[in-house]
Formats: structure tokens, sequence, C-alpha cells
């Protein structure tokens, strides 16, 4: 199909009109068995039809779609190109930050505009988690190259955690939360040191396996874990001791009679949508921390050449299994607040498309990009709710749309790395240790 | 004695790749290794770095013997190695390449250091905030090589770094390893297919050959062999 490329420049109208064709005949190809003919039930048997109407609508659409689109397209890239190349190179991040810190203050003030719609602050929170494992994902995937496929696993491990711990010896969320973290951090070097040595599809192919062996043995093991019934009653995380309930135990306060409000459902709500603002924010912080210090270039420097790290001295063993630690134990955080948001966990939350969505997310988002993980997972969960007008058509737009990300920017929505060292910083440096008479 | 071999064999699996080798490199020296593709000079060089490990005979580097010491310690010990292909961490900032090098080395020599690569490659310090990917191939062996310098070794090894380059960068890249000797006194472990370079530049040489030293001598005396001008130099290149 040589003929439908990307064109870099402006085309004639013949060209695009042939390209248009060519799409055309393709979509007849495809319309034939998909629009063209239907089955209907005629009392009890199933004939085919033939809608040669239907089809050729299906057809127009897609020479005009394509027609116009490829129009655009050149405009948009004409206009590209007459840019000088040089802006690219020396590209100022603060577009970027723009972004950043508008969507930021976006969600800090999400809940005051929303306050009473409870649907839109539960999507939020389902997208906040999702950032927070993409962020926690990103350590291992972004930063250290290496391709995770079961990073539910650790999201299991530290739900069930929680859950275990309550069920058994009443903990709350507080005391559990950092015990699962490291539990969870535990599970990812258990997972991380028989497979030191595998790169790439490999690693995918292992990783995914560990992830199904967990959600396998959360099955079957019924005396740990109650198999797939899952363990429910969970309690919910409390401000600074104070619960939101309606009817507090005897002799306790909860959150609406100590700052003597009236009871209102949307105050939990509110709680835990801001609770997983603030761990994600905290994951973020974290990783971007971690990325400019030595153990954080040294991940990205393993992403980039794992011999050039051995020749650099560097214990490839430890810089893996500490990328391996770090990402899982900040999936875990995420696990214990989902089990205490959810109130009831089972295996069925901890399957393989869960961790395909966080992957999808990281990979889409831009490897790496704190930002772009942001963007994905708001692209990547508000889509399919987005498109539930669409009943049985929801995947497909859904699909549609990671095609089309995928042809335009094939490497993320933000591809661009960050560096984690500036120039002028290191010439400062320079002339301050110069000025101490750092001379050796 | 800087690094010393001594009686040193290696294996890949079933193949004997070095059959007994016997390597010194005195300090201030540079020494090259010279061969034909395969004859083992690249599997000295990891061999050094333990891997693969000698399976018998010594390796001695400044009075310590090194042989059993894994491979990410070695490094530490003062040798820096640029590997063969250059390795740079392309998506990385030149920048951020040096700092590579300064992984395990002291900070508080950082400063002299990235001043002293800078003024040996001044072409880093305009590109430092530029991807590493970016620069040009002999660029890029300069930043390798910046780069292995930047942890303040005692012992520089260069895999083939005129591998792929331009005839231009080429000659650029041999002056370095002069300069680098001469006037900042780094002893240097060379080696190169591109044998008429090499033993110009260097001290002494070794002519390996299926895994064995079958020559060895000053650059001077193996630029004039007979055996060498026939196998190495003339209609090499």
């Amino acid at each position: 199909m040589s003929a439908v490329i990307i064109a870099r420049h402006g085309r004639t109208p013949a060209e695009r009109f042939k390209d248009a064709a060519w799409v055309a005949f393709v979509a007849l190809l495809l319309g034939i068995p998909m629009v063209g003919l239907t089955t209907v039930d005629e009392g009890g048997a199933l004939t085919v039809q033939t809608r040669f109407g239907m089809l050729g609508i299906f057809v127009g659409v897609s020479f005009a779609g394509r027609f116009v689109f490829r129009w655009i397209m050149d405009q948009v890239r004409g206009r590209r190109a007459a840019k000088p190349a040089v802006a690219k190179l020396d590209r100022t991040p603060l577009a970027i930050k723009t972004i950043g810190w508008a969507v930021l203050g976006a969600s800090i003030a999400l809940p005051i505009m929303f306050s009473e719609n409870r649907y839109v602050i539960d999507t939020a929170t389902t997208v906040l988690i999702y950032v927070m494992l993409g962020w926690g994902l990103n350590v291992v995937v972004g930063l250290a190259g290496l391709l995770d496929l079961g990073y539910v696993a650790f999201y299991a491990v530290g739900a069930y955690t929680y859950a275990l711990l309550f069920s058994h010896f009443g903990w709350t969320f507080w005391e559990a939360l950092p015990v699962a973290g490291a539990m969870a951090a535990t599970f990812g070097i258990l997972l991380g040191y028989p497979i030191l040595r595998l790169r790439g599809d490999y690693l995918a192919i292992v990783t995914l396996g560990f992830g199904e062996i967990i959600r396998v043995i959360l099955v079957n093991w019924t005396e740990l874990s109650n198999g797939p019934n899952g363990i429910g009653s969970i309690p919910r995380p409390t401000l600074l001791g104070l619960p939101f309930e309606r009817n507090p135990a005897e002799g306790t306060q909860s959150f609406a009679s100590f700052f003597g409000l009236d009871f209102s459902g949307m105050h939990r709500i509110i709680f835990l949508y801001y609770l997983i603002l603030v761990l994600a924010l905290l994951t973020n912080v974290f990783v971007s921390r971690l990325r400019k210090l030595p153990v954080g270039r040294a991940w990205e420097a393993l992403r980039e050449d794992e011999i050039a790290c051995k020749a650099m001295g560097m214990n490839v063993t430890n810089v893996k299994l500490s990328a391996f630690a770090i990402g899982a134990m900040l999936g875990g955080f995420a696990g214990v607040f989902f089990a205490a948001r959810q109130g009831f966990i089972s295996p069925e939350s901890f399957t393989f498309t869960e961790s395909a969505t966080i992957l999808a997310i990281v990979v889409l988002g831009g490897m790496g990009s704190q930002l772009g993980v942001v963007l994905a997972a708001l692209v990547l969960v508000l889509l399919p709710e987005l498109g539930r007008n669409f009943s049985e058509y929801r995947m497909l737009m859904f699909g549609t749309a990671m095609v089309l990300i995928m042809v335009w920017k094939p490497s993320g929505l933000l591809a661009s790395r960050e560096p984690t060292i500036r120039l002028n910083k290191a010439l400062a440096m320079d002339n301050k240790a110069a000025g101490l008479g750092g001379q050796a | 004695m800087m690094l010393h071999m001594e009686g040193v064999h290696a294996h890949y699996g079933h193949i004997h790749a070095l059959r007994g080798v016997d390597v010194t490199v005195q300090v201030g020296e540079i020494v090259t290794l010279i061969g034909a593709n395969g004859a083992g000079k690249s599997t000295l060089m990891m061999s050094l770095f333990g891997k693969p490990g000698a399976s018998s005979g010594r390796i001695v580097f400044d009075g310590e013997d090194i042989t059993r010491v894994p491979s990410h310690l070695i490094s530490r010990r003062g040798i820096a190695i640029v590997p063969e292909g250059r390795r740079i961490f392309p998506r990385m900032t030149v920048m951020e390449n040096l700092l590579m090098g300064t992984a395990f080395a002291d900070p508080a020599n950082f400063n002299a250091d990235i001043k002293r690569v800078y003024a040996m490659f001044p072409i880093l310090e305009e590109r430092a905030a530029q991807r590493a990917g970016t620069l040009s191939g002999g660029e890029q062996q300069m930043l390798a090589i910046g780069r292995a310098l930047m942890s303040r070794p005692k012992l520089l090894l260069l895999d083939e770094p005129s591998l792929g380059l331009a005839p231009i960068y080429i000659k650029r890249i041999f002056q370095i390893i002069r300069e680098l000797n001469t006037e900042h006194g780094m002893t240097v472990l060379l080696v190169e297919q591109n044998a008429h370079h090499a033993l110009r530049v260097a001290h002494r040489g070794y002519v390996l050959q299926h895994g064995e030293i079958v020559l060895a001598g000053s650059g001077q005396e193996l630029l004039a062999s007979p055996e060498v001008r026939a196998a190495y130099l003339e209609g090499g290149h």
C-alpha cells in the first residue's frame, strides 16, 4: 500500500485524490463483510442480508475523511516545516512546566468545583490511582528500561497486605501503609533476582508470568486470601484518627462532628480524592528527586547501555534490583489505597488487563516522562468513561484513539527527556568551586 | 609495573580464546595489541575485567592480584575503558555522560576533572547540554574518552578507538592518545586493527594471533618487522 504514505510536504490535488481513493478501496474491502453483509433473524432462522447503501456511505465517508485529513495534515506539517529547526534543539521546558502546574491547579480545585458530583470525583480518583501506578512503573520501564508486564502483582501485594493485616491484627490504613510498601518492595526484589540476566522480550514474558502467579496464588490459597470470594469490609482511612462515619463509636468523634459539620457522604469521597492526590504527588516528588541522584542516572544509563554501565564500574545487579524494589514499593502503596477505597478486594481486580493498562499509560505518555503519564492516564481512563454513550462501540473508539496517538506521537505524548543536570547549574558550580580554590 | 598478565587463558564456552598470554604494561607507557579479527584482542581486554574470567594464569594490576575480583570492582581500582563502538549513553546529555564516568570517583575532584576534559575536548563543553546521540562519530569517541578520564584512571584501555571514524578523526584520536600520554602521563593499553597508526603512537606492541602472542617489541621494531608488514600493514588499508 505504498500510496498511503505520510507526506512531508504539500501534495498536488491529484496525489491527494489518488491517496484517498486507495483508502476508499481498502474501506470497501474491509466494509463488505463488516458493513455490507448483516445477519437477520427471520422466524428463528438466520439469513444474510446485503446493505449496499450503508456500504456506499461507509466508503464515501472514508474517502472524504482521508481527503480532508490529508489536507489538514499537510497544512500542519507545512507550518511546522517553516519554523527554524534550531528551535527544536534548544527546547525550553517552559511549556511543559506550565501545563504541569495547570494540571496540578485543576486537580486541587476539582473537588471544590464538583463538590456534589460524586461521579466526577470518583472518576478523578481512579485517574489518580492510575497516575500513581504509572509513576511507579515509570521507574522500572521508563527509567531503568526493564519491560515489566506483571506490575499489577505489586499492586495486589500492597492491597492484600493491608487487607490481611486488618482482618488478622486490626491494623489501620496508616499503620499498614509502610508495611505494605516494604512487602511489595520485597516481592520486587524476589522477582528481580532470578531475572537479572534477562532483557527485552524474555524479561517481559517472565514478569508476565510473575503477575499471573500472584493472581493464581490469591485465587487458590483460600486459607490465606479467602480465594475468589475476596476480602471485604476493609476500613476506610481516617483523617488523623477521625473516621468519616455518620455514627461514630461511643466516646469518639467523627470528621463531621469534630468540625461541627452536617454529615455528608461526600466528605469521605473528597477526602479519598485528596489522599490519593497527596500520595501521587509524593510519588512524583520522590521519583523526580531520585532521577537527579546518582541512582536515578544509573537507571537511565542502564536503559541506554548495560555493557557501558558495567565498564563504568556500576554494579548492574544492584541498579536493577533497586529499580524493581522502588517501582514495586510505589505500586504497593497504590494497592493499599485501592483496598481502602474499595473496601473489598478480590483477585478479579488484579488481572493482566490492569498491568497492560498501566504499561500503556507509561508507553503512551512517553517513557520516562512524568507529565506524560498524567496525560496518558487521563486519556486511558476518561476515554472509556466518556464513551459509555456509544455502548458497544466504546472499545472501537478507544482503539481508534490509541492508533491515532501512535500515528502522531510514536514515542509517546511527551517524548522529550528532561536532562537531570543543566549546563548553567554546572557552570555555576564550577565557578563557585574555582572561587574556593578547588584546583587539583 | 602497572599491569602484568601472566599465562592467561580464557574461554567462551568451548572456544579457547586466549592461550597463555603474557602482557606487561609499565607506568607511563603506551602499549598496543594488534591482530586480525578474532585474534583475541578484545577478549584479552574483557578478561582484564573478568568477563570471561581468566581460566588460568594471573592478572596483577598496580601490585594487586585482580584475577578473581568481580568485574564492577575492577574499574573502581583505577582501570577505565573506552569500549569498542564507543557505547556512550545516547539519550542522555553530554554532561550526564561525563557524570556517569565519575560514579565512583571522589566528588572533590569533579571540577578539576571536568575542566581538564573540556580543555582537551572543547567541543564537549560546547555540546554539554546536547543529547550525546546527536554527536558525530568522532565527537562520540571523544566523549567516550572524556567519560573514561573522569574517573581519574591509572590505566586507560582503548578498544578500537578508530573503528568506523572518518580519516580526519582517526588522525585526531591518535593525536589525543599521544597527548594524554606525554602531557598527562597516562598509561594506555590500546587495542587496534589499524596497526599502522597504533604502532606509530605506541612505545611497545604485541601481535596477537589465534589467542597467542606471536611477536612483541617496540613500536618501531614491529613497524619494521617483515611479518607485521606482510600481515597487517601492506595492502591492509
